[in-house]
């Protein structure tokens, strides 16, 4: 079964994330926070982690850099989805080690599309029109 | 939507474009047209069609491309751009070396999706084709679509759909909402207005041939003359590439299956009839009941 942490301090955007996110077949767990999220990762490695950047307490660029040093750290596919939508966060979050990167505001065909990049999503079969 | 303003926009279509819709696309009219009507002030799709009748060509032409524009994102469909890197430019290097030119032809580029991830792959093989001309020409039958796929500028949600984000950061310039392909990229591309329903033989021979997702619209007939024309327009060595949907098998034999490439084609060397009416056409027609 395929997992995602799904990390944002809006219940409303991790609600939303889950719902797409389940649709394409992960099971979800969810954190508030960066801390929250590394103790989550420490009990189980997920599959994946839909990660926020701004956040009380841990921000996701500050969790991206100890998850990417833990044991195992290295093998979540690791997804930015925040408002922060300029260049230069782009490029310190990949050079951070995230995988790929939505811009608020998401929706479904984004979220299946990034998660096509990194691998963990089929691609669709092709509609004529 | 009456069925006799439905039976009008399919008979307008099939006129203008050679857009074949069969009997049930009522809803692919409904989503295309209804956004139309508001731009063009009207409630309803029924309005719009008088404002057709009334002779404006204005708003026929707008109904021609609403229907006719597809939606395109980048790398669409991933298959057909792996088999350019794998199989497509490989065999070019070999057997263009003395030449050291390809010439790419997307015959639906709409807004440049295609096109320019065609010219990022390109990028993206380096060293590979240094000192080689490669050029890419673009045409659409939508001169809107091709305006926006010249200034190669796309918004955030295109960007998202097909891009890895590693090739956003490296090929794109970002301003403000909105992303702009550079220019180095942008110079790789030509663009041309174009029916496909008319000679393209002006646009000389090419090497490779992107056609995907457009002949879909078309009758068998038209699909077949359409084939025999892009055979014509291609090096014997060339490459064919169509959509997911589409195949040239039952139709046409001027081009034949790559093996276990799926969507990838090669001229078979068989020319095809050239007048409609060929003897191996109305049994097709037939078979497929018209």
């Amino acid at each position: 079964m395929k997992t995602c942490l799904v990390v944002d301090d809006s219940s409303v955007v991790r609600k939303i994330a889950r719902r797409i996110l389940e649709e394409l077949d992960f099971q979800i767990t969810e954190a508030e926070d960066g801390e929250q999220a590394l103790a989550a990762c420490k009990a189980a490695m997920p599959t994946a982690v839909l990660l926020d950047w701004n956040m009380p307490v841990m921000d996701g660029y500050e969790f991206l850099g100890h998850l990417r040093r833990l044991p195992g750290g290295d093998i979540p596919k690791v997804v930015f989805c925040t408002t922060e939508n300029g260049m230069d966060h782009i490029s310190r979050a990949l050079h951070a080690g995230a995988n790929e990167y939505i811009m608020k505001p998401f929706d479904k065909d984004i979220v299946a599309a990034k998660f096509q990049e990194v691998g963990l999503v089929a691609l669709p079969e092709q509609s004529l029109i | 939507m009456t069925p006799p303003d439905y039976e009008y926009l399919r008979k307008i279509l099939k006129d203008h474009s050679g857009l074949d819709l069969s009997a049930d696309k009522q809803y692919l009219i409904e989503s295309r047209l209804l956004p139309l009507s508001r731009k063009c002030g009207v409630p309803g799709i029924g309005e719009l069609v008088q404002k057709m009748k009334g002779g404006s060509s204005s708003i026929i032409a707008q109904v021609v491309e609403a229907m006719t524009t597809n939606e395109t994102f980048f790398f669409r469909d991933k298959v057909p751009f792996e088999h350019f890197r794998d199989t497509i430019i490989p065999e070019m290097l070999k057997s263009r070396a003395a030449r050291k030119s390809i010439r790419i032809w997307c015959a639906a580029g709409s807004t440049g999706q295609e096109p320019y991830s065609l010219a990022m792959s390109l990028k993206e093989m380096g060293a590979a084709l240094a000192g080689w001309r490669v050029e890419i020409i673009a045409t659409d039958l939508s001169t809107e679509v091709l305006e926006k796929s010249k200034s190669g500028i796309y918004s955030q949600f295109e960007v998202q759909r097909g891009l890895p984000i590693q090739l956003l950061v490296k090929y794109f310039k970002q301003n403000g909402e909105l992303w702009q392909i550079a220019p180095e990229l942008r110079a790789m591309v030509q663009h041309r207005q174009l029916n496909l329903l008319h000679d393209f033989s002006q646009l000389g021979s090419f090497d490779v041939i992107f056609c995907r997702n457009v002949l879909i619209y078309f009758d068998q007939d038209t699909k077949i003359n359409i084939f025999g024309r892009l055979a014509r327009a291609m090096e014997g060595d060339g490459f064919l590439v169509l959509g997911a949907a589409e195949t040239v098998v039952g139709l046409t034999d001027v081009f034949k299956p790559f093996p276990d490439k799926r969507g990838l084609y090669r001229p078979s060397g068989v020319r095809a009839a050239s007048a409609p009416g060929g003897a191996a056409m109305p049994k097709i027609a037939a078979m497929a009941g018209r």
